[in-house]
């Protein structure tokens, strides 16, 4: 008996999340992937390189479905940030994306001060970055939890859209306190993160044959930290949610803050502690972003926020389980668009109109389910 | 005997309307005492001036000889004081046991840490706890599994769910609004049991808002009327029927003697 709860609740709270974003993947994947291929199959006709239209999208498939889940993975991140707050205050924290890009900063000035040279050994480069990650969810968490203290808490009483212009106000705050403090110190308001050659060497992960020609999928080795770090954390966060103390009063506070209240739940330090984890994963998502684009400014979060708020919309505001769905079908659609809009239109739309593209999807599936594709489950909410 | 809770000159203004005017209230442990009154004479923002949602403009209110005035929902809960809502206030989207789990809040003392490793001070406060829940849903006699969602039960175990809840957090005095509101006679019988139960077997005192008038003459020891947000009348359940007033506050003028009854 004792046993059995101690492991259900383990059970609950990690593997049953994990699944639960394997098949999430899994399904955005196929679903997109297969309609992709059937309109190259519908329009099927030649394209350069001798092949025609299906072969190069048969080709390039795998590839671009990993390259569209990692950008998914950094949106279902994000998208955290926004839904959380959403769920214990019904409010758009649009100040989301800045605390996304003081991590981003946080964590290039710690690998910088770092100096890891950029033949070093792997592990102790992965440590470096481990640091920073770390630097940028404690920077970014507590960030967040003293912007709630100065700009949202005192307009608690007040109409929403208050505390909503708040938020625009300490977004633009926070972008010129950034550029003002890096160009006193470096003349510059932006900074690269060091590059390391092992980092950006691609793993191959299988080869197969398309029409007589060899296909070669490959991973970057970054990109398969960026991965890993984002299942480990997406997968603590539901634990803290699901099996603890802490993640049950969050729910109580999402669904009756009141009640909550009455229950002994000390209501203003769950919503601290909200804004807390919700920073230190915008953060530390910052810092892996960094990592994987290199050059970054202070105007960085902004599209970024932008697309992971949709994505929170997307799934399902004020739901946990949404935001990760809504982050991943987004990505994935925006990997495929980018890839081959060009392709299809025959020139005529290129990859910088991937935004357009994926937005346009994105508003039709919020014509047929404006609750989002898993809905606003208050029970999920937090 | 020293009083449990103790009102004092209590007054509570909304704009221009007094909801709560110039109200004592005094209750010595181990009492079960009804607030009755017609709509709107200020008995729930009575119970939401001592559970700490409201702040009174005046007055002072002691539970256990310490002022309660200024302290937020969480930490009066903390002292001793639970509640019930008018409308049933579970949450919803989470299980029976979840609710009751949220009840125990502050006396949880594992760290997430704990959790995460499954230490033994995790797995014996955990077992502890989930058995204490089971024993308050067997207390209350609910008949719901534990791990239902509190909104597919039907009304009349949502009720128990929420005593089961404020019991949770091991009250001195819990407070009932309108607790068999909506109830059949059956349920409204059994109702009355459980609230006899709460003081005789866990020695919890009672404070009961409530309408219907058998429940509050068969189990009070003493009634408090409020109109218009004053204290209009006290006494033993039978000087209460008796009294001209209250007949008037709630008949209007010119009705009967003992048409309340």
């Amino acid at each position: 008996m004792r046993k059995a709860i101690s492991q259900s609740v383990l059970y609950q709270a990690l593997v049953v999340p994990l699944i639960q974003l394997f098949v999430f993947v899994a399904i955005s994947l196929v679903v997109i992937g297969s309609v992709v291929l059937i309109l190259a199959a519908l329009f099927n006709r030649p394209v350069a390189g001798g092949m025609t239209l299906l072969q190069f999208v048969i080709r390039t498939l795998p590839q671009v479905a990993i390259d569209g889940l990692v950008i998914g993975f950094l949106y279902a991140m994000i998208a955290l940030g926004y839904t959380m707050v959403y769920g214990v205050l019904q409010f758009i924290n649009f100040a989301h994306s800045e605390i996304f890009m003081v991590g981003a900063f946080i964590g290039v000035e710690l690998m910088l001060a770092l100096a890891i040279p950029s033949t070093a050994p792997l592990m102790l480069i992965m440590a470096g970055i481990l640091l920073a990650v770390a630097g940028g969810m404690i920077g970014s968490g507590l960030l967040a939890v003293v912007v709630e203290r100065v700009a949202y808490r005192p307009l608690r009483g007040a109409p929403r859209l208050v505390p909503l212009i708040s938020a625009i106000g300490v977004s633009f705050f926070l972008q010129d306190a950034v550029r003002a403090i890096e160009g006193l110190l470096n003349n510059a308001f932006y900074r690269n993160y060091p590059s390391f050659p092992v980092l950006n060497q691609q793993i191959p992960l299988a080869s197969f044959t398309v029409a007589g020609q060899p296909v070669q999928m490959q991973i970057q080795a970054k990109v398969i930290f960026i991965i890993i770090a984002s299942l480990v954390m997406l997968s603590g966060l539901n634990f803290v949610v699901n099996a603890t103390r802490l993640g049950r009063a969050i729910r109580a506070v999402a669904q009756d803050r009141p009640t909550a209240a009455l229950m002994g739940v000390d209501v203003d330090r769950i919503i601290m502690l909200t804004f807390l984890i919700g920073g230190a994963l915008g953060g530390a998502t910052g810092v892996l972003f960094g990592v994987r684009v290199g050059r970054i400014d202070p105007y960085v979060g902004f599209i970024p926020g932008i697309k992971a708020f949709t994505a929170a919309v997307l799934g399902g505001i004020g739901n946990i389980t949404g935001a990760m769905l809504g982050g991943i079908v987004l990505g994935v659609l925006e990997g495929f668009a980018g890839a081959y809009l060009s392709q299809f239109t025959g020139g005529a739309f290129g990859a910088e109109y991937k935004d357009i593209f994926a937005f346009a999807i994105l508003i039709l599936i919020l014509m047929f389910r404006p609750t989002g594709l898993l809905g606003e489950m208050v029970g999920q909410r937090a | 005997m020293a009083n449990l809770l103790e009102l004092r000159k209590v007054t509570k203004r909304f704009g221009g309307l007094v909801a709560v005017n110039q109200v004592d209230f005094t209750l010595e442990p181990g009492r079960i005492v009804s607030i009755i009154g017609p709509n709107g004479a200020g008995k729930t923002t009575l119970f939401n001036l001592i559970t700490g949602i409201y702040k009174p403009d005046e007055g002072e209110i002691l539970f256990e000889g310490r002022s309660l005035v200024g302290l937020r929902p969480d930490q009066v809960t903390a002292r001793g004081i639970s509640r019930t809502f008018q409308n049933i206030r579970l949450f919803g989207n989470m299980t029976v046991m979840e609710n009751i789990l949220v009840g125990m809040h502050t006396r949880f003392r594992a760290s997430p840490v704990d959790i995460l490793f499954q230490t033994p001070r995790f797995r014996g406060e955990e077992r502890e706890l989930r058995e204490e829940a089971l024993r308050l849903i067997r207390f209350v006699g609910l008949r719901a599994s534990p791990d239902e969602l509190a909104k597919n039960l039907p009304y009349g175990e949502q009720r128990k769910v929420e005593i089961a809840r404020a019991l949770a957090a091991r009250p001195k005095l819990i407070l009932l609004d309108e607790p068999t509101a909506g109830m059949n006679p059956q349920e409204t019988a059994e109702t009355t049991r459980l609230i006899r139960r709460l003081r005789d077997e866990l020695g919890i005192t009672v404070i009961l808002i409530e309408h219907q008038m058998r429940v509050v003459m068969g189990i009070s020891e003493r009634v408090t009327v409020l109109d218009y947000g004053e204290k209009i009348a006290e006494g033993s359940p039978e000087e209460v029927r008796r009294n001209p007033r209250v007949i008037e506050a709630y008949l209007g003028r010119g009705v009967a003697i003992g048409a309340i009854a």
